[in-house]
């Protein structure tokens, strides 16, 4: 090896605890980098194949009812390539030992074959036996919630009426990636499950024999979606069609794939962050390496090595630091990618994982890295090359201090001595320590963004339902129903509240923008169901008009006063001209409400209702289980409180992995940052504190001049870091904003504790190592050489 | 010298060479126009008081730096018109320094700190070998910091051999060292010089040691005030101061 690759390596070595930190940070970088991009790559891959090899479809309708020979004219649609119909019904349920109501989505199977699309995977057990009609197939999710298992038995109530049916197998679907109740904001495997079961048993347990109301396309390639979803319409509008739609807007699709889009951000912005700050590590410490080493430079220089030569040498130091941290990076990504995919992979329920860490993402991560840590140290780099011999061989000029604000203003004498020399070095590098500064506040920001995400969903389930929706359950119908249900609701012993509403299949259209949503009538003065303004106060909804979702109504396009056409996607579908008159503010899906009789009065339709929302006694919560469960109307029935008590209970884990991840990337930051800018300082004024030792000063004492100046700085980012990590939030909140869902910006004070303290323990462990080196400062070595 | 003169090859050629600081407002003449020729195989010191221009001169003649004005030639090489790139060459090549304050690299060993100098010469003598020569062959593998100040100085002295250049530029080789070490040191270099017959320039504050040079020159002032050919050379063993 050649000695001054020796020299890289020693010195390297020399400053290990330097480079280790900075090392820690690009592993971070490049780990979330190549983690959260492999993810991304593997969820896609992974869609695509379960997609292809299930024949997930491409275009949906539902209806009420047609006959099944209008499947051949579907077909007949240029560009459809195969059509199924199906036979979908909403179903409650009964689980032995389950006292909550259940409901659930039975889809039928075609009684002899495969089903041409949307096929299933089977986990467990076999798939349904030509023409039987009572066996049925679950969804895993909600089988594994209930442990249930293939031959166990499970009760139906379809239409009001009792059916028992066998557990044949386990199974996953494309359709239901993600799988969420109609009308509920987030998963309950216990409380919702997906089933199905041959065709003939459920069209006539539904009433519909010989016909369907749910039609699946996939489409020939080229095919134009728009035209093709205008001519499905059209078909079915005659029997009930409650409109067309592309997979873009099939909900489980939808969903994932904005949880894909979401990784895609994380993978930009946090490794930016981190390599960021790795550039800015390297740079002062390359810049400080640089500067002890004038004298070597200008030797290596005066025996004939070239600029190039000088030059190159440094960037090798660099490049090792840089190419260890990749090395680790790449390696930690990769395992915790295939981990995290498998985290997905289990949440979305997938039937399996191509896990793909694809070359590219290597290449771009090692390459984003080394461009970033050469421009960081490519100045110093320059200044090394372009040194002059004769001019490196003379000491550096002596550093100019300038008398500090706090003499200027004649505040000397509140000051001691060692604190004015704190300021007067921090005042005469003033940009690096504005650097240092930013450093750690990235520090402070990224726990921030740990713990925003969890802040944000306590809010919005907050608003959701505790200021917006109070019921304790609701009841919905399966046809719309007269008003007089209500009576029927109130009379059950143990409810002590019922408010009434009509929802609505709608499109929503103005000017050229559409969109497909519900419309609620809700009871005026509603104490269950309250909408809320932009300021999140409840409000009274005007007798006419419709109020939409602020979000919705940026879609549209629409604002307060400007007239609304609401396509009806039910009975005979009337389309209806109504001014917008509000805005509402919901952090979770976008709808539009009017007055129940307001709309009853639009309708034309005199006093009918969907659902009612309840407000029961806890006591009496199991009888009245049961007595609505057995109402032949009945289609569903939704308890509040245990939805919210199990989305908690799923979320709480990966909240935690989460929070747990960005504190300590987090903190890798700080102790980087803090640790390098304490080494440097160190090394700059060794000499200087090992004199004031020889002068009597005491080990406190000087480590007070040190480590005085850090906790300054520390003290000056963590207010900074606030600012960024409320920044970084914002950004986020406003990359995940869609009519889904709303990330409110929503930060608590515990949050801001969490990172100001791990920000703090970070400095103050860095702070002692600088400590007890300050300890085995050598006064005689200090002043041997000359600098 | 005449004898010199008409017998020995010129190596550096200076005319006229000045070097003018620009200090703010303010110029420092470090050098007034300084004529002098140097010759293969002497060794010349060069004396005069803190100041004088010593230092920028031998920096000139190293290609460390280029003169305000004047020529320098090296073997009829023009030095003052030589870019960066010619420069960084010669000093490869054919230049050897030591400095007062050794400036060894810190990392390296003393094997090391010698072997990156012939590892970008042409024709170099084994790093061992060098340091056989200033009488170190047993402290081959120690840092700087293991050595004292004599021993680090005669390393670099080593390393500036090593390479078998043509000429020896020193400034203030014992400056920092003890009569005694001082004497070590000088004895190095004037084995090299007699035994490699490398052309060395050596400048020193101190009076004794110009007895063992050639000869001797001083500067004052930025100028050439004197300059006589020893008639009697001392062996370096033989100075005291
Ligand atoms: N970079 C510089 N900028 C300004 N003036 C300089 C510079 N380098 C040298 N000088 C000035 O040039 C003059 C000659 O300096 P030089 O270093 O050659 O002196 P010297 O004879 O080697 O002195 P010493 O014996 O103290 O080393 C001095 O007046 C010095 O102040
Ligand atoms: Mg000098």
């Amino acid at each position: 090896m050649r000695a001054l690759d020796k020299k890289v390596l020693r010195e390297l070595w020399q400053m290990r605890g330097q480079a280790l930190a900075i090392i820690a940070v690009i592993v971070s970088g490049v780990t979330t980098m190549v983690m959260f991009l492999s993810t991304y790559d593997s969820l896609i891959q992974t869609r695509e194949n379960y997609y292809a090899e299930n024949r997930f479809a491409e275009v949906f309708a539902s209806l009420k009812r047609a006959p099944e020979h209008l499947l051949a004219r579907i077909q007949l649609i240029p560009g459809v390539e195969r059509a199924e119909s199906r036979v979908v019904a909403a179903v409650n349920l009964d689980i032995e030992g389950f006292n909550e109501p259940v409901i659930g989505k039975l889809i039928s199977l075609p009684d002899a074959g495969d089903a041409r699309l949307n096929q299933l995977h089977l986990r467990r057990g076999r798939f349904i036996e030509p023409y039987r009609d009572d066996e049925v197939m679950l969804s895993e999710a909600f089988a594994n919630a209930h442990r249930l298992q293939p031959g166990d038995h499970l009760s139906v109530i379809i239409k009001g009426k009792r059916k028992t049916l066998t557990i044949v197998g386990i199974v996953l679907s494309p359709e239901y990636v993600y799988q969420i109740a109609p009308g509920a904001f987030f998963p309950d495997f216990k409380r919702y499950g997906v089933m199905w079961m041959g065709r003939n048993g459920l069209a006539s347990a539904y009433d519909m024999d010989g016909a369907f109301n749910d039609i699946s396309l996939t489409l020939g390639s080229g095919a134009a979606v728009g035209t093709i979803l205008d001519q499905l319409d059209d078909l079915l509008k005659p029997y009930g069609g409650y409109g067309a739609y592309a997979r873009e807007d099939q909900f489980s699709h939808r969903f994932l794939s904005e949880e894909v889009r979401q990784l895609r951000t994380m993978a930009t912005v946090f490794p930016l962050i981190f390599i960021g700050v790795a550039a800015f590590l390297l740079n002062v410490v390359l810049n400080r390496l640089i500067n002890t080493q004038r004298e070597q430079i200008a030797i290596l220089k005066a025996f004939g090595y070239s600029n190039a030569a000088i030059g190159l040498h440094f960037v090798k130091l660099v490049l090792l630091i840089v190419l260890l941290g990749i090395t680790i990076g790449v390696a930690l990504g990769g395992y915790w990618g295939r981990e995290l995919s498998l985290i997905y992979m289990e949440f979305y329920r997938f039937p399996y994982l191509h896990y793909l860490l694809r070359p590219s993402v290597v290449v771009v991560a090692a390459t984003v890295t080394v461009l970033a840590a050469i421009s960081g140290t490519l100045l110093a780099v320059r200044q090394a090359a372009r040194l002059s011999p004769a001019e490196g061989m003379r000491p550096n000029s002596p550093v100019v201090y300038r008398a500090s604000l706090i003499e200027r203003l004649g505040l000397q004498r509140f000051f001691s001595q060692p604190t004015r020399m704190i300021v007067r070095h921090i005042q005469r590098r003033p940009f690096k320590s504005l650097l240092s500064v930013i450093g750690i506040a990235l520090a402070g920001g990224i726990m921030m963004v740990g713990n925003f995400q969890e802040d944000a969903i306590r809010y919005m389930v907050e608003v959701q339902f505790s200021i917006s929706k109070r019921d304790d359950l609701s009841v919905r119908f399966t046809d719309p129903t007269s008003r007089r249900a209500l009576h029927e609701l109130q009379a059950i012993p143990g409810v002590q509240h019922v408010e009434v509403f009509r929802t609505l299949p709608v499109r929503l259209r103005f000017e050229h923008r559409t969109y497909r949503t519900a419309l609620e009538g809700v009871q005026p003065e509603g104490e269950l169901m309250r909408v809320l303004d932009t300021r999140l106060q409840p409000v009274a909804l005007p007798p006419q008009g419709v109020v939409l979702t602020d979000h919705l109504a940026k879609i549209l396009g629409v604002l307060p006063g400007d007239m609304l056409t609401i396509e009806v996607l039910e009975e005979s579908q009337p389309v209806l001209q109504v001014p917008v008159v509000g805005l509402s503010k919901q952090y979770l899906g976008v709808w539009g409400y009017m007055r129940i009789d307001a709309l009853n009065r639009v309708m034309g339709e005199g006093e009918v209702i969907s659902g009612a929302y309840l407000a029961v006694d806890p006591q009496a919560r199991g009888e009245i289980y049961a007595q609505l469960k057995e109402m032949p109307r009945v289609a569903g029935i939704v308890v509040r409180k245990s939805a919210i008590q199990s989305f908690y209970d799923t979320m709480a884990e990966t909240v935690l992995f989460f929070s747990f991840i960005a504190n300590l990337l987090g903190a890798t930051i700080a102790v980087g940052v803090v640790y390098n800018t304490a080494r440097i300082a160190l090394s700059e004024r060794g000499r200087e504190l090992a004199s004031l030792r020889v002068l009597g000063f005491t080990h406190g004492e000087i480590a007070y001049i040190l480590l005085g100046e850090l906790v300054l700085l520390t003290l000056v980012a963590i207010p900074l870091g606030f600012l960024v990590g409320e920044g970084l939030c914002a950004f986020l909140a406003s990359q995940f904003k869609t009519d889904l869902y709303r990330v409110p910006l929503v930060l608590e004070s515990q949050t801001y504790a969490n990172a100001a303290a791990v920000v703090l323990f970070s400095a103050c462990a860095s702070g002692a190592v600088i400590w007890h080196r300050l300890g085995r400062i050598d006064l005689v070595s200090a002043l041997k050489t000359r600098e | 010298m005449s004898e010199l003169a008409e017998n020995r090859e010129v190596v550096f050629h200076a005319s006229g060479v000045t070097k003018v600081y620009q200090m703010g407002e303010v110029q420092v003449h470090a050098l007034r126009g300084i004529d002098l020729d140097l010759y293969a195989g002497e060794l010349v010191v060069l004396l005069g008081p803190s100041g004088s221009g010593k230092s920028t001169l031998l920096n000139i003649l190293g290609g460390l730096d280029t003169a305000t004005s004047g020529h320098v030639s090296y073997h009829g090489r023009d030095l003052t018109r030589a870019g960066d790139r010619e420069l960084t060459e010669y000093r490869r090549y054919h230049v050897g320094f030591v400095f007062q304050f050794y400036n060894l690299i810190p990392s390296l060993t003393a094997r090391e700190n010698v072997a990156a100098v012939t590892e970008i010469a042409r024709r170099p003598m084994a790093p061992e070998r060098a340091l056989e020569v200033v009488g170190l062959g047993h402290r081959l593998d120690h840092f700087p910091s293991q050595l004292s100040g004599g021993e680090q100085q005669r390393i670099a002295i080593a390393r500036a051999i090593a390479k078998n250049p043509e000429v020896l530029l020193c400034d203030e080789p014992t400056g920092a060292l003890d009569s005694a070490t001082g004497i070590v040191v000088l004895e190095a270099l004037e084995r090299v010089n007699r035994e490699l017959g490398t052309t060395t320039v050596l400048i020193t504050h101190n009076a004794g040691i110009a007895e063992m040079a050639d000869r001797v020159i001083h500067l004052a002032d930025g100028s050439i005030s004197d300059m006589h050919v020893n008639t009697v050379k001392r062996a370096a063993r033989e100075l005291s101061w």
